[in-house]
């Protein structure tokens, strides 16, 4: 192997000491301080936190204790994972010099695991968006081709792991905001079955549809990952209560024997050359002996209306909160209800009151039947259409976005426009099921192509095999992405 | 039960908007009446159906009774939570004025 | 005792209809949906947390012990149990954490009971189902009322306390009704040990839906809610001022708006909260970040268990034991009889929670009648007390004066040491006061001097005018100067007329 190497493997160097965790952590702020002022992937970066945190990995190495199965791992957090006593943003205004009294369950969890917190993420204002272009903060850039968006709204986190700044990064996925940017990026981006990787501490936008999950370099690193940060948790009352199942440990179990569906409608919409890509991805699985089949689930059509229904009729009641009296901004008035709505229409960008109002409008006396009542219908439907497909096939296959990374300000003035970019992401969020985005080649002006695997819920030891085959076959694999120096 | 309901107006806009405590200025009114029309016409789809014989799904995952014993934990120390507040007097969150009882 | 008084006057011509909205307090040791404790009055802002506090990133898990109380309210109230869900009530106030409260809507746990009046008549109970409570604001300025007040503040210890709120059909036609409902339903809800039921403390908080009717109308009339009602005697008295509001309003040919007032103990009069500008749009929705409740019928059973004997089945006990039922009762002379008189003081102390003092005293070999008077009458008036009280030193104490070793003051002197202390030896407090039970020679020789005192009366007594013993015992007592047991002058007296 050379200097790059896996996850996994730079963890047992730092358990060995072969590596120490100090050093590992240096070489990636290095790597912050050289590039981080032209991405603009964290809106902190928590350095002297970090150096702590990796003095104490070392120290536990040095004692012969065990610091964990992430020993000295570099880890980017999204700015929406609360961590106690470090600013958490949502990059808002409104959350501007909050301090969180609490960690999310999964800050514990990598703490506990030896992982080392380099900084919170830059994203879409409360992860309303797919460009990171609606952040206070300002955009990130693609490190890639930095005129263009790294997608959204997990972009700062997406971009942290494409530019080395660290070899594992969280995300939060409510439409696709894990797998597109992970797509746009030319990384690996996994949404977890709902319920697998609990929510506690994570601010919500869409609860029903909210879910945490990895960014890596590689499927394993992913997988190692999601064998942290998952399982059950107490406070969390949609946390599922049972066995998780270590990811790592299956995922060279191969394709052999599995039904793999192309998924026609996803297809339908992609670029020629996304689609294309797709082709090859199901190619390579059909020679890794997989039977490999088209299939048509056209409920899938309906998702993205009723996502724009759901999520932001969620999105407005999580979002009340906000009100200037307990914590974050305050726009003093003469009396409370101007406060609030001094408060309000100061500290949230146009995104988050678009959809503050559109899902108030979808719950409101009158359309609440019309708009959100269809939509939880229709999410039925799609459960439906999904397990039809899931009858024949172990894993669908399809793009993870219809475009590749588009220019910045190219679809900000356009929200519909925008929207269609999670056009293939968003079905699987409705259903509650896990799916993962893995880089395959790039478009013909050399930028990143993601192909987006489906399974059904709890099925992701299936779906990270069928991802390891499809990496390990993607144009320009060399097997030794992910961490830096 | 297939009716879709009529455009969004601008005092939809302004009604939803005071519902969610949020001041817009009238350009901001046409321009988000304007673009939550596109929106809503593209969820036509959606509210045209006639789904009267789905049920529909709240949650994903269908799990029921997760309940918690009823024991105390140590919740968070009263400095820290008044630290972050806007305004505090007598250990209490204060806010302005409170023009009507709650609902 | 004036329960059952209050009001119930209505022009004539109309009708009154009454429902009640209950909220009451459940006596869990932590909040519904975080482990703070469910103790607001504390040092304010101190029993909080991410959850109560809404603070971004924190959900709810739901108190498994809340639920049970509220199934237990649900068993007592005869409501059908069932699977259900919590919905967000979205709306803006500074009380509230999250600017939605948790609270369950179209699947109420409870729905379909109802709860019968002492007198029998049936008020149906719609449903009784979990929310969450809010802060408590205070306001400053110099009225302490939110009108006229500078500014407020908050504290959120009571922020999550579990509420059960229960909600009536509009089946009353009475402000005596209404009293009598919220008397009982408070008696049932400490009986199921699901609250303290303390009104003036806001454990239980009575809302009264009111509306008038010509007595000939098939429909109901526009109906005000009417909020502040902090003990059953407010509730009497603003249902009848607000019927007669109503009644003037439409007899002058106006019309009675839809609103919600606020009951003025000072003024004696109910005014509107708030004009109807604003109309509330909930926008209720399924919480997501929780998960439905379905109680299987081992659950329910097991709830249904643990529940004792409610009010009504408690007293219909007590008159069972009065009627001589179990052999124990009978009338032992010292009672009048009055059944009025019973019927109190078996409301009494079922109310106040005493009726297994009078149970265990009665299956001790106490006379009934004297052990339910000495329960309504002495322990009642320091009920706190007396529920504290070591059941075998009250049993103890009443069978030295169902004997005669102790009159009926003495017991009652002792009796309030006993409630005191807690307990202890009756016999032994008796002769630290110096309370020597008369011997029966000298009891003899005493009720002799007074017979030969009076020998018109003994001549009457003799021929058969019972009631003339009292001149006799009254003679005797202040011979003694109370020494004498009422119950052995008589017993003496019929000895001598043979
Ligand atoms: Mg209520
Ligand atoms: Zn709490």
């Amino acid at each position: 192997m050379s200097e790059a190497s896996s996850v996994a493997e730079l963890a047992t160097a730092v358990r060995n000491g072969t590596r120490s965790a100090s050093e590992v952590l240096e070489a990636h702020l290095a790597e912050i301080d050289e590039s981080e002022p032209s991405i603009h992937a964290f809106n902190l970066v928590t350095g002297d936190e970090a150096r702590r945190q990796a003095a104490a990995v070392d120290a536990v190495v040095a004692s012969g204790g065990d610091p964990g199965l992430l020993a000295g791992v570099p880890v980017a957090l999204k700015d929406n994972l609360c961590t106690r006593g470090i600013p958490t943003t949502c990059s808002s205004r409104i959350l501007e010099g909050w301090l969180p009294p609490y960690d999310a369950t999964v800050v514990t969890r990598l703490r506990e695991a030896g992982a080392v917190m380099v900084g919170k993420t830059n994203m879409d204002e409360f992860a309303m968006g797919s460009s990171t272009e609606t952040s206070a903060t300002g955009p990130t850039r693609n490190p890639c081709d930095l005129s263009r968006v790294p997608g959204g709204s997990s972009g700062g986190s997406a971009a942290a792991v494409a530019a080395g700044f660290a070899p594992l990064a969280l995300g939060s996925d409510t439409g696709g905001s894990i797998r597109q940017p992970a797509a746009l990026c030319g990384v690996v981006g996994m949404k977890p079955t709902y319920g697998t990787v609990s929510r506690y501490g994570l601010v919500a936008f869409a609860s029903s549809l909210d879910q945490i999950g990895p960014f890596a370099g590689s499927v394993a690193d992913a997988a190692l990952c999601f064998d942290v940060i998952g399982g059950h948790d107490e406070a969390d009352s949609t946390s599922l209560n049972r066995p998780s199942p270590r990811l790592l440990s299956v995922i060279d179990d191969g394709v052999e024997g599995m039904t793999i569906g192309v998924l026609t409608e996803f297809l339908d919409g992609a670029d020629p050359v996304i689609a294309e890509r797709t082709r090859m991805a199901a190619e390579a699985l059909a020679s890794a002996g997989a039977r490999v089949e088209e299939v048509s689930v056209p409920e899938v059509a309906l998702a993205l209306s009723a996502y724009y229904l759901i999520a932001p009729a969620e999105a407005s009641s999580n979002l009340a909160r906000y009100d200037g009296v307990r914590f974050g901004l305050r726009v003093d008035a003469e009396d409370t209800v101007a406060m609030n709505t001094a408060t309000r229409s100061a500290g949230f960008g146009a995104e988050v009151k678009r959809r503050i109002m559109l899902g108030t409008y979808a719950l409101s006396a009158g359309y609440m039947d019309a708009y959100y009542g269809k939509a939880l219908r229709v999410r039925t439907l799609i459960i439906e259409g999904f397990s039809r497909a899931y009858q024949r096939c172990d894993v669908l296959l399809g793009p993870t976005t219809p475009t590749t990374a588009f220019p910045l300000g190219a679809k900000v003035g356009d929200p519909m426009t925008m929207y269609l970019s999670d056009v293939c992401t968003i079905p699987t969020n409705l259903a509650g099921h896990p799916a993962i985005s893995v880089p395959f080649g790039t478009d013909d002006g050399g930028l990143p192509v993601g192909v987006q695997l489906l399974a059904p819920a709890l099925a992701e030891s299936t779906l990270v095999r069928v991802a390891a085959v499809v990496e390990a076959a993607a144009p320009g694999w060399t097997g030794t992405r992910g961490v830096g120096s | 039960m297939t009716e879709h309901p009529g455009r969004i107006t601008r005092e939809d806009v302004a009604h939803v908007a005071r519902l969610a405590r949020l001041r817009l200025t009238d350009d901001e009114l046409d321009l988000y009446t304007g673009q939550l029309g596109v929106i809503l016409d593209h969820a036509a789809d959606v509210a045209s159906l006639d789904l009267d014989g789905v049920a529909p799904t709240a949650h994903a995952m269908a799990v029921t009774n997760v309940l918690r014993s009823d024991t105390p934990r140590p919740g968070l120390d009263r400095d820290e939570v008044l630290a972050a507040a806007p305004e505090v007097e007598q250990h209490r969150f204060r806010v302005p004025r409170i023009l009507g009882e709650a609902p | 005792m004036d329960r059952y008084q209050g009001g119930g006057v209505v022009t004539e011509g109309w009708e009154l209809v009454i429902g009640l909205e209950v909220h009451c307090e459940l006596r869990t040791e932590t909040k519904l949906f975080c482990g703070c404790r469910n103790l607001f009055g504390d040092e304010p802002n101190s029993n909080v947390c991410p959850v109560c506090l809404g603070l971004p990133g924190s959900l709810p898990v739901l108190n498994q012990r809340a639920v049970e109380l509220a199934m237990a309210i649900g068993t007592a109230l005869h409501c059908d149990i069932r699977p259900s869900t919590f919905h967000r009530k979205n709306y803006f106030y500074p009380d509230q954490a999250k600017d939605y409260q948790i609270s369950q809507y179209d699947e109420p746990i409870n729905v379909d009971g109802w709860l019968d009046l002492p007198d029998g008549f049936r008020v149906r109970v719609e449903r009784a189902h979990l929310e969450e409570d809010t802060g408590k604001t205070t306001h400053a300025g110099a009225s302490g009322r939110i009108h006229g007040a500078d500014y407020s503040l908050v504290d959120y210890n009571r922020s999550g306390v579990p509420l059960v709120e229960i909600v009536s059909a509009p089946d009353m036609r009475t402000a005596v009704q209404a009293r009598a409902y919220a008397t009982e339903l408070r008696a049932i809800l400490i009986a199921s040990g699901a609250s303290d039921g303390k009104m003036e403390e806001g454990s239980m908080r009575v809302d009264a839906n009111v509306s008038v009717r010509r007595s000939t109308d098939a429909t109901f009339g526009t109906r005000c809610e009417i909020k502040n009602l902090n003990s059953v005697r407010s509730l009497g008295r603003a249902i009848d001022y607000e019927a007669q509001r109503q009644v003037a309003l439409l007899e002058s040919g106006g019309v009675v708006e839809q609103q919600t007032r606020h009951w003025d103990e000072g003024t004696g009069r109910t005014e509107t909260l708030r004009s109807k500008e604003e109309a509330y749009d909930y926008r209720y929705f399924r919480e997501p970040d929780l998960v439905p409740v379905v109680p299987d019928a081992e659950w329910k059973a097991a709830v249904a268990d643990t529940l004792g004997l409610m009010p009504a089945q408690r007293r219909a006990r007590l008159v069972e034991l009065l009627s001589g039922g179990n052999g124990a009762g009978g009338n032992d002379g010292d009672g009048d009889g009055d059944g009025e008189l019973r019927v109190d003081q078996i409301a009494t102390v079922v109310d106040l929670g005493l009726d297994d003092l009078v149970v265990g005293a009665v299956a001790a070999g106490v006379p009934a009648t004297l052990a339910l008077a000495r329960t309504a009458n002495e322990a009642a008036t320091d009920a706190e007390a007396a529920r504290r009280l070591d059941g075998s030193s009250y049993v103890a104490l009443l069978t030295l004066e169902a004997s005669g070793s102790l009159s009926a003051t003495q017991a009652k002197v002792v009796l309030g040491d006993l409630l005191l202390a807690g307990g202890g030896d009756p016999a032994m407090l008796a002769k630290e006061k110096g309370f020597e039970a008369m011997s029966a020679d000298s009891l003899v020789e005493t009720v002799g001097q007074a017979v030969a005192a009076e020998p018109d009366a003994w001549a009457r007594y003799c021929d058969g005018e019972d009631k003339l013993a009292q001149v006799f015992v009254g003679k005797v007592m202040k011979a003694t100067r109370g020494q004498a047991n009422g119950k052995a002058v008589v017993a003496e007296l019929q000895r001598l007329r043979g």
